[in-house]
């Protein structure tokens, strides 16, 4: 039965695909977080996929490698009266970019869907090669 | 008398397994379409078929009886019966091949999800042919079998 792993390769992908789901919504939970009392505010997070290799050479599943963090410059609103204000009278908020994060929603989403879809019809190839000579 | 009788499901056999590996090889493909680097893979059904049956195109199945060992498959008796099919080491060379590009992407990533979403469909349905081929070849037997 060569095709179970598929739900071995597809499944990696989809777990992978839900990690970079769940960056994506920590970074746009914290699209307006303001700087600590360090001055750092939350940088936007990023995963990084590779591939793993699973049993024979064309067979190749996929995980999160590792996650990084954005080095763009924070996002500085002058607002004295803020009480996070630095001593120029500045707000460091974080540097999130909604936009960005929305399209690697549609992204990430849409790549587990077709995860989804390539595991349904793995399962129904399968179940069909059970019921062989009945 | 009996391989005369079930060569032709052999073939189709042989055939089942080659594309239950092409399935497992797109989805290879559609589960690393965001990895950066990754480089699409492909099988050329022709050429594997013909490896693992030693028919060329167009030409119709020969007998011939699976006597390879291995599978995966360990014969503990010498009375033990090897089985037929495919072993992953005998698919090789030409008949794994690697897809090419046609949009280049910045990141080194060769999959077109659109060519393997069809490629895929394609593959399930030619796939659920052969089961078909083999369920009537066997429904036919049987009934020559029971003579009724």
């Amino acid at each position: 039965m060569s095709m179970l792993s598929i739900f071995n390769v597809s499944g990696s992908a989809v777990s992978a695909q839900s990690q970079r789901l769940n960056v994506v919504a920590s970074n746009l939970a914290n699209a307006d977080a303001v700087a600590g009392p360090d001055g750092q505010g939350y940088k936007a997070r990023q995963v990084v996929f590779q591939t793993v290799p699973m049993g024979t050479e064309a067979t190749a599943g996929v995980k999160v490698k590792a996650i990084t963090e954005s080095n763009e410059p924070f996002k500085r609103v002058h607002n004295p009266n803020h009480p996070s204000a630095d001593a120029e009278g500045y707000v460091n908020y974080s540097n999130v970019n909604p936009v960005e994060e929305m399209v690697n929603m549609i992204s990430a989403s849409r790549s587990y869907q077709n995860n989804v879809e390539v595991m349904n019809t793995a399962k129904t190839l399968l179940l069909k090669t059970l019921q062989m000579g009945q | 008398m009996f391989a005369q009788m079930t060569s032709g499901l052999d073939f189709h056999a042989n055939a089942l397994v080659l594309r239950a590996e092409r399935q497992r090889i797109i989805a290879s493909n559609i589960a690393n379409a965001d990895t950066p680097g990754y480089v699409a893979r492909d099988l050329n059904f022709k050429e594997a078929l013909s490896q693992l049956t030693g028919v060329s195109g167009g030409e119709l199945p020969k007998l011939k009886m699976q006597t390879s060992a291995g599978n995966g498959t360990t014969a503990t008796n010498p009375k033990h019966l090897a089985l037929a099919g495919l072993r992953a080491s005998e698919l090789s060379g030409s008949a794994l091949g690697y897809a090419v590009q046609s949009q280049p992407s910045a990141d080194g990533n060769s999959v077109d999800l659109d060519r393997e979403r069809a490629s895929f469909v394609d593959n399930s349905v030619r796939y659920e042919s052969t089961l078909r081929f083999i369920n009537g070849q066997s429904k036919t037997i049987l009934s020559a079998i029971q003579g009724q």
